[in-house]
């Protein structure tokens, strides 16, 4: 066993670097100027101006104009989601907002508005303190992109996705949908259709990214529907880390967040994607991410959902290349008025190909986590593995939490495990460590970070603290 | 000094209040004193110590608990432990996940006024010590909170809870079962290090031997939810020798 706990940590009471992806911290809103407004409601013509204003060349308006069709053909997925997506007026909602289209490379360049915001977030702080690069997006378009020298130097390009299609069209496009086909769900047609922002990395072959790369996605406006974009290539036996945060105010009506987040590991190569994102209680959260993994490359997805009054979200991977190496780690928590539906892919498609799928999820009083995961082996493959672990946990009795393993396994060559636990914070845990002196918010929290401890032991430092500071917060805004 | 009254105490389980377990208990415990309570299995002697510490099962249905003649009972479990009060539990709690380490200085922590940091190096130099004093292997630091201990390892990690916390008033409820020979003296000897005129404890416990240990100034013999007999040192032996029938029978002569 690990024996770091026996040690007091080095950085134990250094500032949290991360402090930005606090929805406390991230609760407020600033009168912005938008000179870029699709206005409400989603037609042919909102689509059109999006185009229009980013000077798209005209594959890319035809690409979306038929994922428009693809979104309003698709029904809602409600015979096995939730009714509550039925809730989401697309007709209200704002589908683009930007100042301009053009990311500033320096933050003394951001306009006032814009960079209060990101300074209040502490992102630039972050930047200087352990960043390889940072993509500040607000509302639909990238304020602030920039990427230090010394990684810039080696060939890397990471740029937001508006910025790409228009200086790096060759990669974009060769690899832009394919991970993810507009039509997979009705989200992704929908991102298809109004994309604008997130962000794009291409990592040449052998190298090895030192620092992570962030982006922050904020919302800003009332109503309004974030779509970022987002494609990761990482070229033979590259590697790189790439970490998100995402907040939004609190609003009174709902907002919608639907990113589609598509990576390619090629021979050899290693991608991390880590998301921390804290939305407020009306956010729809309904995002696809995907991954490609070729020959011995490796995508690890570490996906954290806490807030939003409905997150749908199961990374995947597809195990292209044989000893491919998938893994998803999800942790959900769901508090009062929130569902986290999370879960995984892997969809397995060479021989020796290994993944893993480890998913945490709390409910807290009359909150509710699904989990849904799929795993699939076909028949024709040999030497395969997938491990899954599913563990709930439940504090208080009104807690719901559901899961649905789909394992499809053929063949008598794989090797696949599966363990599920429920297990339930008691009145008698509780008691214990108040008798200690811990509030009851704070045994609590003890309690969910106990739960999630194995799993966050494995983040990079910064984020672990946010973590818990995170859950910290939920647990206190949960006992009244 | 400071004082720790148990007032004609009254309590049920919440959920049915008319069924009353503690029926009518008192006693004043100083600091500085050690008052054991021997009484027979199910006689009430966990439930008045959880009641006391706050635990949402138990209702107080009349009586008062005080510490320097302020009640305590519409505090919150956690404000009464950080007034000074610790549970010795007969059956710790696992926290799976929650390291000792981490557990004990949240504890710490919590202690500490708004805005003051703990000092981590004071801590941990604190924590060897008394789980040195303790014989318990600095490994432990590391495991959850009494997760897949044994029996005697709950007890003795009860007891390094509270050396490090520093109670005014603990009540001991039954920290030498289940401790070999070996662990009673350990524990023992960890409880008269801390004794003294800071600390008041009321010890509950079946056995003689462990009076033999930790030499209490009172014996108190608990029966039918009450203090029926108290006495000094000797009456420990005196029960140990005639057993609790010889309570009963002068409770019916009497
Ligand atoms: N939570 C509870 N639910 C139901 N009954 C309870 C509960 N707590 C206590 N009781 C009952 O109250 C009585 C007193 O129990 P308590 O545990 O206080 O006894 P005790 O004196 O500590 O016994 P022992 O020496 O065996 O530890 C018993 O009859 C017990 O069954
Ligand atoms: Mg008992």
């Amino acid at each position: 066993m690990a024996d770091t706990d026996t040690l007091p940590p080095a950085d134990d009471t250094a500032v949290n670097p991360v402090g930005g992806i606090d929805q406390a911290v991230g609760n407020f809103q600033y009168d912005v100027n938008y000179e870029f407004d699709a206005g409400t409601g989603l037609t042919e013509d909102t689509v059109r101006y999006i185009s229009s204003v980013k000077k798209e060349a005209p594959w890319i308006l035809e690409f979306r104009l038929k994922a428009l069709q693809t979104f309003l053909d698709k029904p809602m997925p409600t015979h096995w989601a939730t009714k509550d997506l039925e809730n989401i007026d697309f007709s209200k909602i704002r589908y683009y907002l930007s100042q301009g289209q053009k990311p500033k490379r320096t933050w003394d360049e951001v306009p006032d508005d814009i960079k209060q915001t990101f300074e209040r977030l502490g992102i630039p702080e972050q930047e200087r303190k352990f960043l390889a690069g940072v993509e500040a997006q607000f509302d639909s378009e990238a304020a602030y992109s920039n990427i230090k020298d010394i990684v810039a130097k080696q060939g890397v390009i990471f740029c937001n996705s508006t910025e790409a299609l228009r200086e790096h069209p060759e990669i974009f496009k060769k690899f832009f949908g394919k991970v993810i086909p507009t039509g997979d769900n009705k989200f992704s047609a929908l991102n298809s259709a109004v994309f604008s922002g997130g962000s794009f990395i291409y990592v040449p072959p052998g190298v090895k990214v030192a620092q992570p790369l962030q982006a922050y996605f904020r919302i800003n406006a009332e109503n309004f529907g974030q779509f970022e974009r987002t494609l990761i290539i990482a070229d033979e036996g590259s590697e790189v880390v790439y970490m998100e945060g995402c907040t939004a105010p609190k609003f009174s009506t709902s907002t919608l967040h639907s990113a589609v987040v598509e990576l390619v590991a090629l021979k050899g190569a290693k991608i991390q994607y880590i998301t921390v994102q804290n939305w407020a209680n009306n956010v729809f959260n309904l995002v696809t991410k995907r991954g490609v993994a070729h020959e011995d490359a490796e995508i690890k997805w570490i996906d954290c959902n806490i807030g939003s009054r409905l997150t749908m979200k199961y990374p995947g991977v597809v195990l292209k290349g044989k000893r491919a190496r998938g893994e998803v780690i999800s942790i959900a928590l769901a508090n009062d008025g929130q569902h986290q539906d999370t879960g995984a892919k892997m969809i397995h498609a060479a021989d020796d190909t290994t993944s893993v799928i480890v998913a945490k999820s709390i409910s807290v009083g009359q909150g509710r986590s699904t989990y849904r995961g799929q795993v699939h082996i076909p028949k024709h493959l040999k030497g395969c593995k997938n491990n899954t672990e599913c563990d709930a946990l439940l504090i208080n009795t009104n807690s719901r939490t559901d899961t649905y393993p789909a394992i499809t396994v053929r063949g008598d060559t794989h090797a696949v495990q599966h363990e599920a636990s429920v297990s339930k914070v008691s009145e008698e845990q509780i008691f214990y460590m108040q008798q200690r002196g811990l509030t009851e918010a704070q045994a609590m929290s003890l309690a969910v970070n106990g739960f999630v401890n194995d799993l966050v032991r494995q983040f990079p430092m910064e984020y672990s603290v946010e973590l818990k500071r995170l859950i910290d917060l939920e647990m206190e805004g949960s006992v009244g | 000094m400071h004082t720790l009254e148990i007032r004609d105490l009254h309590v049920a389980l919440t959920e049915s209040p008319d069924k009353p377990i503690v029926k009518g208990f008192s006693l004043t415990i100083k600091t500085g004193e050690v008052h054991a309570i021997m009484g027979p299995n199910g006689t009430g002697k966990s439930t008045l110590s959880k009641a006391i510490a706050g635990h949402p099962d138990y209702a107080i249905t009349s009586g008062d608990v005080l510490i320097d003649g302020k009640s305590i009972l519409e505090m919150e479990p956690d404000e009464r432990a950080r007034a000074g009060l610790f549970l010795a539990f007969q059956y710790p709690s696992e926290i799976p996940g929650v390291s000792i380490a981490n557990f004990l200085r949240a504890a710490v922590q919590a202690r500490l006024a708004e805005g003051e940091e703990l000092d981590a190096t004071g801590y941990y130099k604190k924590l060897y010590s008394k789980m040195d004093l303790l014989k318990i292997d600095r490994k432990f630091t590391s495991r959850s909170v009494n997760e897949g201990f044994s029996g005697g390892e709950k007890k003795r990690c009860e007891i390094l809870q509270m050396a490090m916390l520093e109670p005014t008033f603990a009540l001991m409820d039954e920290t030498d079962s289940g401790l070999d020979i070996d662990a009673l003296k350990i524990v023992a000897e960890g409880v008269s290090a801390m004794r003294g005129d800071k600390l008041g404890v009321m010890l509950i416990t079946h056995y003689q031997r462990l009076l033999d240990h930790i030499v209490p100034d009172f014996v108190h013999v608990m029966y039918d939810g009450r203090i029926v007999k108290s006495g000094d040192k000797s009456l420990a032996f005196e029960l140990e020798a005639k057993g609790y029938d010889w309570v009963k029978n002068e409770l019916v002569t009497a």
